[in-house]
């Protein structure tokens, strides 16, 4: 009876994973709320440390909320892997033979959801905190902070994985991310400026097509070697 | 016989690195409009040419350490080390780099650093290069070979970035002098000279650190699995 079962697909794997990572952090809600008063504390001590008037603001506010959102999301990657170690999840998972590049997948969608909840709770206080008044295309932020996020959280979680088993792995995950992360970070501060502002410096929209790049070429790299570094030993 | 022969190519080297001194501050006439603060070119761009030499080696080590690295684990070993001396002797280079372009920025723009791409993306390949040897210190055990070629291939992606950038771009950094524009290129032919000598004699000098740096981490890999199998034996 049992040998009539066939094989699942790639999709349905991706979906069990998620599944999985989705109904842990709906009973703990551990990273969401880390995360969240995490990116609430940097809003405010930025605002506190710049004290900005409505014209820095709009420079500004691209850059705060991105940076809010990396620190913010750098604590939760590392617990996303840190929590399959214990009780030896990840060699068990490892045992399976779904691959490793379906349950990268599952994990970068669901941090992906995690972080864009925080986001969709901070930006409304963002825009109180901070007074803003966009002056360009609002509806662009809803195209280029989706994909600032995803190169974030697909490089995060890459990275997380592979410093997880290191000794000081809280401290490697920031100075491989960083580093990697910046030329993204850099195309969505761009971007979220010019739409705040609307000063129409990047008419070609060519800092979104940048970001655009970045995500298909990182995250596909990411999805070929990730069975790579779950597989190191 | 091998030391003599040794001794001589340091010298030779040597010799050469203090040719290609001689040509670009006395050989190479002043450059028309900046003078001769413009003579740092003859450092400056060798060595930026030089770091992606190193970081390509670095990269295809790394391709090669994947490859190897469940098939062949003793030549994945090897190709581990030419990796990490390729990153070590990349980041030194770059860094000069960094260092000379500010040097030239100061009396020539009047600043001493500007985020334009090309700047931006050299710092950014510094900065990935730097973390690929942080992981090599952290990481432990044997996975490390596996997880720093993962991160070389992340930081080869920048390579291709930062040598378009003032292709692609318009930036403040002065555009290609080859493979650029058909205008532009050294007019002079004794400024031809001086940049290829000095070009020879950095990547003769920057070869030779690299191959002693190679035989030292391989002679580090020889003690070490020597004293994991008498760890073994001793069990």
């Amino acid at each position: 009876m049992s040998q009539a079962r066939t094989e699942p697909s790639w999709t349905g794997l991706v979906w069990v994973h998620l599944r999985k990572d989705l109904r842990i952090e709906w009973r703990s809600r551990e990273a969401i709320n880390s995360m969240l008063f995490f990116a609430l504390l940097v809003v405010v001590l930025f605002s506190m440390a710049f004290d900005p008037t409505a014209d820095t603001s709009r420079e500004i506010a691209g850059g705060v909320l991105c940076v809010a959102t990396l620190f913010a999301s750098v604590s939760a990657l590392n617990q996303a892997w840190a929590r399959e170690i214990r009780h030896q999840v990840l060699d068990a998972l490892r045992m399976t033979p779904s691959g490793g590049a379906a349950m990268f997948l599952a994990k970068v969608l669901a941090n992906f959801f995690f972080v864009s909840i925080v986001q969709c709770v901070l930006g409304p206080i963002f825009f109180i905190f901070y007074n803003l008044h966009p002056l360009g295309d609002v509806w662009q932020l809803a195209l280029v902070i989706p994909m600032g996020t995803w190169a974030l959280v697909s490089n995060g979680t890459f990275f997380a994985a592979l410093s997880i088993r290191s000794r000081n792995r809280e401290l490697l995950l920031p100075l491989i991310l960083f580093p990697i992360f910046l030329p993204a970070l850099l195309a969505m501060v761009l971007s979220v400026k010019t739409i705040l502002t609307g000063d129409g410096s990047d008419p070609t929209l060519m800092w979104i097509k940048v970001l655009g790049c970045y995500d298909i070429i990182f995250t596909t790299v990411s999805l070929l070697l990730f069975d790579t570094v779950i597989e190191a030993e | 016989m091998k030391k003599l022969i040794l001794a001589l190519t340091a010298l030779g080297i040597v010799a050469l690195m203090i040719w290609g001194f001689y040509q670009a501050i006395y050989v190479a006439p002043a450059e028309a409009t900046m003078g001769d603060i413009a003579r740092i070119f003859y450092y400056h761009v060798p060595h930026g040419m030089l770091c992606y030499l190193f970081f390509t080696i670095n990269f295809v080590a790394s391709i090669l350490v994947l490859a190897w690295r469940r098939s062949n684990p003793a030549r994945a070993l090897s190709a581990d080390a030419w990796a990490l001396a390729g990153a070590e002797v990349g980041v030194v280079f770059c860094t000069v780099v960094l260092v000379t372009g500010p040097l030239w920025g100061r009396p020539v723009w009047g600043i001493w650093w500007t985020w334009d791409a090309r700047l931006t993306t050299t710092l950014i390949l510094w900065l990935i290069y730097v973390s690929y040897l942080l992981v090599r210190r952290f990481a432990s055990g044997s996975e490390t070979q596996a997880l720093a070629a993962v991160l070389a291939v992340f930081g080869a992606l920048d390579m291709p970035i930062n040598y378009l950038a003032n292709r692609i771009w318009r930036t403040q950094h002065p555009s290609p002098v080859f493979g650029g524009d058909p205008d532009a290129g050294l007019k002079d032919p004794r400024m031809l000279h001086a940049f290829g000598w000095n070009v020879l004699a950095w990547a003769v000098w920057g070869l030779a650190i690299f191959a002693i740096r190679v035989y030292v981490e391989r002679r580090q890999q020889t003690i070490e699995s020597a004293e994991a199998e008498a760890a073994l034996a001793a069990d």
